[in-house]
């Protein structure tokens, strides 16, 4: 409970977060690095726009822009592009092509018979399971709650909104859920799943696009619900 | 360059060049990121009556693979003029000039882009050169690391970019075509603003070491005023309002961003760039 | 796969742009029927003799003439000549190799060009300077700068705003005064792809991924036909040209009326 009264009075203190450029000058140093920053001479430095973050022993910047770039544990919405008979090739939406075997499929697949079971062009929902210290990476669908994805409609989003999409908490993408009846899944890399009646689908993807858009402004969680309301409104007419 | 004669007064009585700039005066410079939807970063730039495109695409899969570097990226850079840009039009497809920038501009580039945390894959970065006026090259770096930035490649810092020269015995700053063509020195350069290293250099022409230095220090100190235009651009697009996010937005994107906190992709106290910089 | 831009197209998606298509909807809000919105900047390049920047929905093209004095070729002795050009540079998606022009581009050029001298666009013979010596060859380069489908369209009405208000430069030559650059018509594309039994009009980028048969139809102002061009795989049905035609004579007049105001 302290900790949390105790980042909350952080937030407020530090309360206005600047917009950083690659280059621009963050803090002296007994901080650590964190991502989106480099290190020279004891200072510290943004390497990417974003907004700038300072904890109490580290630093880092929250990009705005960039690829996703996969983490052990993400889970993900990936496209099968290519396969061979013992492995599919995953798109995940990064610089880097995921390769899934077969031992981490779902299935029992025996060697040569993979397109049995996924396709090219079939959409999985997976986890990033395995990524080396040169970025090679590997995917698995051997969790609880991850299958192939049918039907519904897939956007992508800038990698750098996912949270915003989500929300604290998840309250954002749950008030979509709540006013459409759909089931969304954001995936960490930017890819959306998104299943429901037609037109809610719709709704749904253009709640999306609007805290996409909008995620920096003020008051988005009112014009969000603002925007649901209008369309439930709609609906019952 | 140089060594044909003209009638023009390039420089006049009262020390004011053709378009009537003094001798230290940049030509006036647009920048604007983010213009294009397909590509991952871009920028355009308006540089006097140059009109230069950059656009990037990645990091991605390298091609061809046979360039692919198994520890870090390769930026690959080009350069291209739109047949249509220059007075004679140029036919289409890459010349030995654009050749030799290309490869030039790549090289200042990775200089300032941390390769290290991609590698196997390649950053392609293409200027197309839409209208052309002298300095095209530098408009080029100009654009293509505000594209970078835009696309969101984690870089050590922009770079910016200009040429001095001399015209008619006057060291003078960002030549325009008849002072390009009727000078006798052209010096583009490319600096990384807050270091001050320089990244790209040329030389052609006639000067004295002591001239030389004067152009030099005049497009550096021209550098640092075009990197502010350079980040303002940037600012304009990724903020709705001023440089300050309102806390109850920042607030929500740091809290939620933050809930495992982590560390930087590379441990910290070490550099995710070229090692070989001693910048520690 | 770089992130930004589309990825693999999947089956999610191929469906998904299926079943609104059904409804007669479209991922921007279109009915198939629905051309996107066009803006179109004429003069942009200062160093050509004529220019036209062309929004078309998020496909952005550039267009730009040049002029010089040349050669007629030897049955046209008093015609001046024209050579299109267009350039599917990488800058534009991530679907575009760099290197000389492959088949899509070339097919491009030359749909294009064959629109505009097939709709009796130019007065060749008002581009002579002196018969069987000297007349105007004139380049159109068309430049993709941002893919987002319908590069036909986008592309034809560039080339057509920027020979309408390209400017000859004889005084540069020393061959006269400048003048506007002779043209009698205005032919004009229309775009068209079948998408899952359906026509839709001017294709996006991922609707065109998803097409099986895609149609192009030029028109001139008078409501006759100057040029055609089926392409890709699949294959329609003559009803379906048919309404082509009609949709394309409609949205001549349209771009006639907004762009030249015709």
């Amino acid at each position: 409970m302290n900790e949390t009264e105790e980042s909350k009075e952080e937030a407020r203190q530090d309360s206005e977060r600047e917009l950083v450029l690659p280059g621009d000058f963050i803090t002296d140093g007994k901080f650590r690095a964190g991502s989106g920053t480099y290190m020279d001479n004891g200072k510290i430095y943004a390497s990417t726009v974003g907004i700038k973050s300072i904890r109490s022993d580290f630093v880092n910047v929250v990009p705005l822009a960039g690829q996703y770039i996969h983490k052990v544990g993400d889970q993900v919405v990936g496209i099968v592009m290519d396969m061979g008979p013992s492995n599919w090739l995953v798109d995940i939406n990064s610089p880097y092509p995921a390769p899934m075997h077969i031992n981490e499929a779902p299935w029992r697949v025996d060697f040569g018979d993979t397109a049995r079971y996924l396709n090219v062009g079939e959409v999985i929902l997976a986890r990033i399971f395995m990524v080396d210290e040169v970025k090679h990476v590997q995917v698995s669908m051997k969790d609880h709650g991850l299958r192939k994805l049918q039907g519904g409609q897939i956007l992508e989003i800038s990698h750098s909104k996912v949270p915003r999409v989500i929300g604290r908490n998840g309250s954002m993408i749950q008030m979509i859920k709540n006013y459409t009846n759909c089931r969304i899944i954001v995936g960490q890399n930017g890819r959306i799943w998104v299943d429901g009646e037609i037109d809610a689908v719709d709704n749904a993807v253009k709640a999306i696009r609007l805290i996409e858009v909008e995620a920096q402004s003020i008051g988005l969680t009112e014009r969000l619900k603002e925007f649901l309301e209008s369309i439930q409104k709609e609906k019952k007419v | 360059m140089g060594g044909a004669t003209t009638d023009l007064k390039l420089i006049n009585e009262k020390g004011l060049r053709i378009d009537g700039r003094r001798p230290d005066e940049l030509r006036p410079l647009k920048i604007e990121a983010g213009v294009l939807k397909r590509a991952d970063g871009s920028a355009y730039v308006e540089w006097g009556e140059n009109k230069v495109l950059a656009a990037v695409y990645g990091p991605r899969e390298c091609h061809p693979r046979h360039m692919q570097n198994p520890t870090r990226a390769i930026v690959q850079c080009n350069y291209n003029m739109a047949s249509f840009s220059v007075s004679d039009r140029k036919r289409p497809g890459p010349d030995r000039r654009s050749q030799e920038i290309s490869k030039i501009l790549s090289e200042a580039l990775e200089h300032v882009v941390f390769t290290y945390l991609f590698p196997r894959t390649s950053i392609d970065v293409y200027i197309e050169v839409l209208q052309a006026n002298a300095g095209t090259r530098c408009a080029g770096l100009v654009a293509a690391s505000v594209a970078l930035a835009d696309a969101g490649v984690p870089m050590k810092d922009l770079i910016a970019s200009c040429a001095a020269g001399k015209v008619a015995d006057t060291i003078v700053l960002d030549l325009r075509n008849e002072e390009d063509n009727f000078g006798s020195a052209d010096v583009p350069l490319g600096i990384v603003p807050r270091t001050g290293e320089i990244v790209l250099l040329q030389m052609d022409g006639d000067l004295s070491v002591e001239e030389f230095k004067t152009a030099l220090s005049m497009s550096t100190d021209a550098c640092h005023r075009i990197y502010a235009i350079q980040k303002e651009a940037l600012r304009k697009k990724y903020c709705v309002a001023p440089a300050v996010i309102p806390a109850e937005v920042a607030n929500a994107i740091h809290e939620v961003a933050t809930e495992k906190p982590e560390g930087s992709d590379v441990p910290p106290n070490e550099m995710p760039g070229t090692p070989k910089e001693g910048l520690q | 796969m770089s992130g930004g831009g589309e990825s693999a197209m999947s089956d999610i998606t191929r469906d998904h742009i299926y079943r609104m298509i059904e409804k007669n909807q479209r991922a921007d809000g279109r009915k198939r029927e629905d051309f996107r919105s066009i803006n179109v900047e004429t003069g942009f390049i200062k160093s050509a003799g004529g220019s036209a920047m062309v929004h078309l929905g998020d496909t952005r093209v550039l267009a730009g003439i040049k002029s010089i004095v040349g050669e007629p070729f030897p049955d046209t002795p008093d015609k001046g000549v024209l050579t299109t050009n267009a350039e599917l540079i990488p800058l534009a998606s991530e679907t575009f190799e760099s290197g000389p022009p492959k088949q899509p581009s070339i097919e491009l050029a030359r749909v294009v060009d064959r629109g505009i001298r097939e709709g009796q666009a130019v007065d060749f013979q008002k581009l002579c300077i002196k018969a069987g010596e000297e007349v105007w060859i004139n380049y159109v380069d068309i430049h993709i700068l941002d893919y987002d489908g319908n590069l036909f369209d986008a592309a034809n009405i560039a080339a057509v705003a920027a020979l309408k208000t390209a400017i000859i430069p004889a005084s540069k030559f020393e061959k006269g005064e400048d003048y506007p650059f002779p043209m009698k018509h205005l032919p004009i594309s229309a775009t068209f792809a079948k998408v899952n039994g359906h026509l839709i009009s001017d294709p996006s980028f991922d609707e065109e991924n998803v097409a099986s048969a895609r149609l192009t139809v030029v028109t001139t102002e008078n409501g006759k036909l100057c040029a055609m061009q089926k392409g890709l795989g699949g294959s329609l049905t003559r009803a379906e040209v048919e309404k082509a035609i009609e949709l394309s004579l409609e949205f001549g007049s349209k771009v006639r009326k907004q762009v030249f105001d015709v």
